[in-house]
């Protein structure tokens, strides 16, 4: 069965990997439904977090695949469930439409978005939390009209108490040691 | 300390510092700087000027399959870098190792389609064990180090580098080498689970049917011997697929042929016999499941495999080993209680007889018709005494040659495995012969993959390698007939070719050569061609429409496996 899986591949920061990551995607023509990429907690080392829906079955196997790849350090995969993330919204919308509109007003002031900046023309507003909280105020704030939306990729992290990383980069160093 | 040289220089020098003796190559205007630091080392260095990078890339594919070593190879940027792709992808699929250096454009040039500029990063990076593209210099003694090691360590693939010609000419203050031994995002190969082994060795303990299945990785990993103890203490049965050909003797008593599409009757109809499988170093190809889901079903499977993503891939197996083959052997062997497996042996030598019966002796003894392509390889494969290298093409004779050489050695099948490429044995008979001097090579090449890389009879001629190229000629694409045939109602759509006259091509290039098409010239005429000294083609016009059988069509059950095509269900 299909459902939403969150990929997390800490890796190497080098020029052309997010394009070796991909390609295994495309490979097998797994849609990447989010992609966020940034440092990790530990100094040098990239966090991709990537969205699917996929099976289990195939998602093990594209995880088995990523972990092969000569720069990427360590591949886990997560369902929702087990994992804390959001992504943020950033809603434009014209500034003459709200002063004359109570309704709209109203849907701003209980979203629990915070506005960024007012300008004669328009206001920017953002907000943070699930994909379906974002996309509720997109489709309220869309019947009046939204000049630009925009959604970032998820940023997650697990429930564990530190990084997974760093307990695998310990059993990494003893198993290099022992190769040699 | 070396001081103040170019980058070029500094390639040449880290490759001899990997102990690189022979690269295979085509110049051109990106590469002229390492060309000419190459000059200075011609000594030290065996250049191979091939005719086209396709050759150089699979010469140096046919290099590496018989030495282990990295082949290494040289191309300009642009056309040159992106005609080395077939190769790659050959040997990513087939798991050789391999260390191509493209030349660039220089590095301000990048991305603005300057003449012969193209992104080999990008399109190399699907069929790549990894690549690099390296803008400076002082990058090149250590990447070529890093190079070097993930193509050689773990499952070795190909590696590509790509040179910017600013990189080339810029001038390293100092120049030290120092191998690669590590890298923390790589782990090449895991420690051994010994709780997985006792898995194991249950159950084999107390398998009554078992088959073992004998893969590339026993060659990669030098477990010829450790494969041998452990069969001949176990008394289990074994059959390899295409490229673990030649890691255990042909006459050896336990090894029962070849598993898969166009392998022997014995190992297909029994896999669905069996109550264990040992995988060794293979990876459950297509070709040799034929259909997944029919595939072994009440079989429990053991697979001994180095590469993590290729466990379950295919194959649910119940006991992974995750590892080094031969250290995996080894400790099987320590643990395994000595069998003898009497009565299952004699299933397969009657399977064997039935197959001998109904294909094989026509195969290899025909008394009427045309000369046939089996009878050529059985000849072949006596008159050098199973001692011969045999590289093969892609197709019947493929599949021939597999099915009817016997071999004595390891490391003696250079073939296109998973890729399947056509136009690669010329160019891979020629790295072979590099690898192996002392050797014979002989190499089986249809008439089809022939016209594909023929060019390259020009690099064999030039350097005096006494390759001993077979053309089995029907003038068909043989294959491609055969299912047209079988499956497509002998609708011979394009498969039928209007040849040349190789004998005169090949004399062109200065190769010596003959033709023959009577059965009562064939043996002569092989023993001419192995005595002649230098490079010779022999070409043999066989029958035309000659089918190779058994077969199991794509997609079926390795127990529907075809004997012949008249008699296209003789299931047990």
């Amino acid at each position: 069965m299909k459902q939403e899986y969150i990929i997390t591949i800490f890796s190497e920061n080098n020029i052309g990997l997010l394009n070796r990551i991909t390609i295994n995607f495309t490979r097998r023509k797994i849609n990447i439904e989010s992609l966020t990429v940034s440092q990790s907690a530990i100094s040098g080392i990239s966090k991709f977090i990537i969205v699917v829906n996929e099976t289990e079955e195939r998602v093990k196997r594209l995880v088995a695949q990523l972990d092969k790849i000569v720069d990427v350090l360590k591949t886990f995969y997560h369902t929702s469930e087990n994992m804390i993330f959001a992504e943020i919204a950033m809603y434009k919308i014209s500034t003459e439409l709200i002063y004359g509109n109570d309704e709209l007003g109203e849907i701003v002031r209980n979203s629990g978005a915070q506005i960024d900046e007012i300008t004669k023309d328009f206001i920017i507003i953002e907000k943070s939390g699930l994909k379906k909280e974002t996309q509720d105020l997109f489709n309220k704030l869309n019947k009046f009209g939204v000049m630009q939306f925009v959604r970032s990729g998820r940023v997650a992290v697990t429930r564990d108490r530190i990084e997974r990383l760093s307990e695998f980069l310990k059993t990494r160093d003893n198993e290099l040691e022992k190769l040699n | 300390m070396l001081k103040n040289i170019t980058g070029s220089k500094a390639v040449i020098l880290s490759l001899l510092e990997e102990g690189v003796d022979t690269i295979f190559g085509y110049p051109g205007g990106a590469i002229i700087p390492i060309y000419d630091a190459l000059y200075d080392f011609k000594e030290k260095v065996n250049h191979i000027l091939a005719r086209h990078e396709q050759g150089a890339i699979h010469a140096a594919e046919g290099y590496a399959k018989v030495t282990g070593k990295a082949g290494v190879c040289f191309a300009t940027s642009g056309p040159g870098a992106t005609n080395l792709i077939t190769g790659i992808a050959d040997a990513m699929m087939d798991s050789v190792p391999m260390v191509c250096i493209t030349g660039q454009v220089a590095s301000p040039s990048l991305g603005t389609d300057a003449f012969q500029e193209s992104d080999v990063v990008g399109i190399s990076m699907p069929v790549t064990k990894w690549n690099y593209q390296i803008t400076n210099g002082d990058e090149i003694p250590g990447i070529i180090a890093k190079a070097f090691y993930i193509a050689q360590s773990g499952r070795p693939g190909p590696v590509l580098l790509d040179i910017s010609k600013d990189a080339q000419t810029h001038i390293l203050k100092e120049f030290e080498y120092k191998k690669c031994h590590q890298i923390r995002s790589y782990l090449p190969e895991h420690q051994i689970n010994n709780k997985r082994i006792d898995d194991a060795v249950k159950l084999i303990n107390e398998a009554k049917r078992p088959l073992l299945l004998v893969g590339q990785g026993v060659i990669i990993s030098h477990a010829e011997k450790e494969l041998k103890d452990f069969l001949e203490k176990t008394g289990i049965p074994a059959a390899w697929t295409l490229l673990g050909l030649s890691a255990l003797p042909s006459d050896h008593p336990l090894n029962f042929g070849m598993l898969g599409m166009h392998g022997n009757y014995g190992p297909n109809i029994l896999t669905n016999k069996t109550d264990l499988l040992i995988a060794v170093g293979m990876r459950f190809d297509d070709r040799v499941t034929g259909q997944v889901s029919s595939y072994a079903p009440q079989a429990k499977k053991i697979h001994l495999e180095i590469d993590p993503s290729e466990i379950n891939k295919i194959i649910k197996v119940d006991v992974p080993i995750l590892g080094d083959a031969k250290k995996s052997l080894s400790l099987l062997t320590e643990k395994v209680k000595p069998n003898k497996h009497t009565k299952w042996l004699e299933k397969f030598r009657q399977c064997d007889k039935t197959e001998y019966d109904t294909v094989i002796s026509k195969d290899i003894h025909p008394e009427k018709g045309k000369i046939t392509m089996g009878e050529t390889v059985r000849i072949v494969s006596e008159k050098t005494h199973q001692e011969a290298i045999m590289v093969t093409d892609v197709g019947q004779q493929q599949m021939i040659a597999a099915r009817y050489s016997k071999f004595n050695n390891s490391r003696s099948c250079v073939t296109s495995g998973g890729l399947g490429t056509m136009g690669y044995g010329i160019p891979a008979a020629l790295g072979a012969q590099l690898a192996a001097p002392d050797r014979t090579v002989v190499a089986f090449i249809g008439d089809g993959g022939f016209q594909m890389t023929l060019q390259e009879l020009g690099t064999i001629v030039e350097h005096k390698l006494p390759v001993k190229i077979i053309l089995l000629n029907n003038d068909f694409l043989g294959m491609v007939r055969q299912w047209q045939e079988l499956f497509f109602e002998k609708r011979y759509s394009f498969t039928e070719l209007q040849n040349p006259d190789f004998v005169m091509i090949s004399e062109g290039f200065g190769m010596k050569s003959s033709r023959v098409s009577k059965r009562e010239n064939l043996e002569s005429s092989i023993q001419k061609m192995i005595d002649y000294p230098g490079p010779y083609m022999l070409e043999v016009k066989v029958e035309q429409e000659e089918d190779v059988f058994p077969m199991v069509p794509s997609g079926a059950c390795v127990s529907e496996i075809m004997l012949t095509k008249e008699n296209k269900d003789l299931k047990n």
